[in-house]
């Protein structure tokens, strides 16, 4: 068989200089067109296999480069075989892929990585409506007699279902996410929910009804579906996007999957259940750092300011400046430096600046290490890629579980442009809105510092006594320029 | 194939997701979530077999541009983060 796919490779290759008629040729003369549904199975199956070894490389950022390849020649074989089968002509097939890739090139190279949420939302959103796409033009052919039209039928609704709410749902994330003025506000009415409740019977309904294969169910059903979408992701807030594009990142998986049913495909359903497995597990490793269900963070209406004590009580009087000046002396001969950055550092682009100070610690012989909370940025792991994109090595990434207990043998804990990640309400009042939330607890390093440009809450809303403890000292100030005045402070010192 | 087969492949592929990715550092999320957007690109093999009418050719051809685009895109924005992870 190995002979024989490097032959049909090598046709291949040839045919993109040629035409269409010679490559159905060539691969006729080499398997026959009965081998040739084989040979697509057998290549599916190594393809999938890839698929898996490729995922399994990102368990490691050493071997995670050559995992993403291993997955992108599964896609390539994938492709390829199919190729070889009756389906849309070549030339259209050819031109289309064409489009798709130049599109994709231009995004993937433009991109910053401020933006991957926006892009990796956007990615959610074609992967949905692809696969609406494909079940609809099944729905279209009817089925064919070696498929079951009860099966495909369904199929074919659930696929459109999905598929839809995750085009529509992740139009309006990537709009949210992008800042756009029209995302701007969460947006909801009295009796939402019991709109989108009845909205997704009639389309469980509609799935249902699929399974005569008259086909007319499809269209009203996709519709409904792209309004459900719409409804279900406008009245979720900016802080918990990156609950939001997890999910919607399963759903892209599952409507592959479902197409793949359609089709009665193995590589569909493989891959798609791969990825949606992915994005339930990183869905709920969000839910679980903010210390909320997956309903509460869908449907919870933004309840009205929390109670609590006010900002002047908890900061009157304990609230202790310092300059930069101050800092670099401080910093001076010190042995453990973890810095805490939060998302306001991403937006303030001091990354560099902090590796800088970084640097100069580490010159001095000072350890530094980075503790990044799961929600620190803007989509699980942006924070480890943002700083990754300054050149800070990943060994000195530390995850929350991991640097919490090595804390009190820290001797200074630099927070930037984080706020509710380190309240340390969470832990101690169990009627604070992010009671329970895990947090990093900075508060146990012998100096705390804070840069921040002022007093301001976080997404909860509510002030944050560590800021007032004793052992902190406040840098107001934006923290780029903040950053760079100690660095030259210390430059100087 | 028929639904039991297919629902078996569905529930066992499930499980491999569920086995492989738990292992998958908070570090290579986002790189994890795009190169599994880039995967999910597989609905392009499903456009291609689509087809059969002209309207039906569009589709698939809309289809087509769509899965191509996360398929490219996908995998090189995620070869683009993670040559950025470097050792000290």
């Amino acid at each position: 068989m190995n002979k024989n796919q490097l032959a049909v490779l090598e046709n291949f290759i040839l045919f993109a200089k040629a035409n269409t008629t010679e490559l159905e040729k060539a691969a006729t003369e080499v398997v026959g067109s009965a081998g040739r549904e084989q040979l697509a199975q057998i290549g599916y199956l190594v393809a999938a296999v890839l698929f898996i070894l490729g995922i399994k490389g990102m368990t490691h950022p050493r071997t995670a480069v050559r995992g993403n390849l291993l997955g992108a020649v599964g896609m390539f074989l994938a492709v390829l075989v199919t190729l070889l089968q009756q389906g849309v002509s070549l030339p259209v097939v050819l031109s289309g892929i064409i489009v798709g890739s130049a599109g994709g090139m231009v995004l993937a190279k433009r991109v910053q990585m401020t933006q991957m949420p926006q892009l990796v939302a956007l990615f959610n959103a074609f992967g949905g409506i692809a696969s609406v796409l494909v079940a609809g033009a099944e729905v279209l052919k009817g089925p064919s007699p070696e498929t079951d039209g009860v099966v495909a039928g369904f199929a074919a609704g659930i696929a459109g279902l999905i598929g839809a709410v995750t085009f529509s749902g992740s139009m309006v994330a990537a709009g949210k996410l992008q800042e756009l003025p029209q995302f701007k506000k969460p947006w909801s009415f009295d009796g939402l929910q019991i709109t989108n409740l009845v909205l997704l019977c009639v389309g469980l309904l509609l799935v249902f009804m699929m399974v005569d294969n008259s086909g007319w169910e499809y269209f009203p059903l996709v519709l409904l579906a792209l309004l459900l979408g719409v409804l279900l992701t406008l009245p979720i807030g900016g802080a918990d996007m990156p609950v939001v594009i997890a999910l919607l990142n399963s759903y892209s998986g599952l409507a592959a999957a479902a197409a793949g049913f359609v089709i009665s495909n193995n590589v569909l359903i493989i891959a798609g259940s791969l990825v949606g497995a992915s994005g339930l597990i990183l869905t709920s490793i969000m839910c679980k750092a903010m210390n909320r269900s997956l309903s509460n963070v869908l449907f919870a209406k933004m309840g009205p300011a929390a109670e609590g004590p006010a900002a002047d009580e908890v900061y009157e009087g304990k609230i202790k400046r310092t300059s930069p000046e101050e800092l670099a002396m401080l910093l001076d001969g010190v042995q453990r430096v973890v810095i805490v950055p939060g998302y306001g550092l991403a937006v303030a682009q001091a990354q560099h600046i902090v590796r800088d100070l970084a640097n100069l610690l580490e010159a001095d012989g000072v350890t530094v290490e980075y503790a990044i909370h799961p929600v620190a940025g803007r989509m699980p792991g942006h924070m480890n890629v943002l700083l990754a994109e300054a050149d800070v090595p990943y060994e000195q990434l530390k995850e929350m579980d991991e640097i919490n207990p090595t804390f009190s043998q820290c001797d200074v804990a630099i927070v930037i442009g984080a706020n509710d990640v380190v309240n340390p309400v969470a832990n101690t009042d169990p009627t604070s809105p992010i009671a329970g939330m895990p947090i990093l607890d900075v508060s146990e390093a012998r100096t705390v510092i804070v840069i921040k440009r002022s007093l301001s809450p976080g997404f909860a809303g509510i002030p944050n006594p560590l800021f007032a403890a004793d052992n902190c000292l406040m840098l107001f100030g934006d923290g780029k320029k903040a950053l760079t005045e100690l660095v030259s402070a210390i430059k100087e010192g | 194939m028929t639904l039991i087969t297919a629902l078996t492949i569905f529930v066992l592929a499930i499980f491999i997701g569920f086995e492989v990715i738990t292992k998958v550092p908070p570090t290579l999320h986002t790189p994890l979530m795009s190169g599994s957007n880039a995967i999910s690109g597989i609905t392009l093999v499903g456009a291609i077999l689509a087809g059969g009418s002209t309207f039906g050719s569009i589709l698939g051809f809309l289809a087509i541009v769509f899965a191509t685009f996360n398929v490219v895109g996908g995998f090189l924005v995620t070869h683009r983060m993670l040559a950025m992870f470097k050792k000290k």
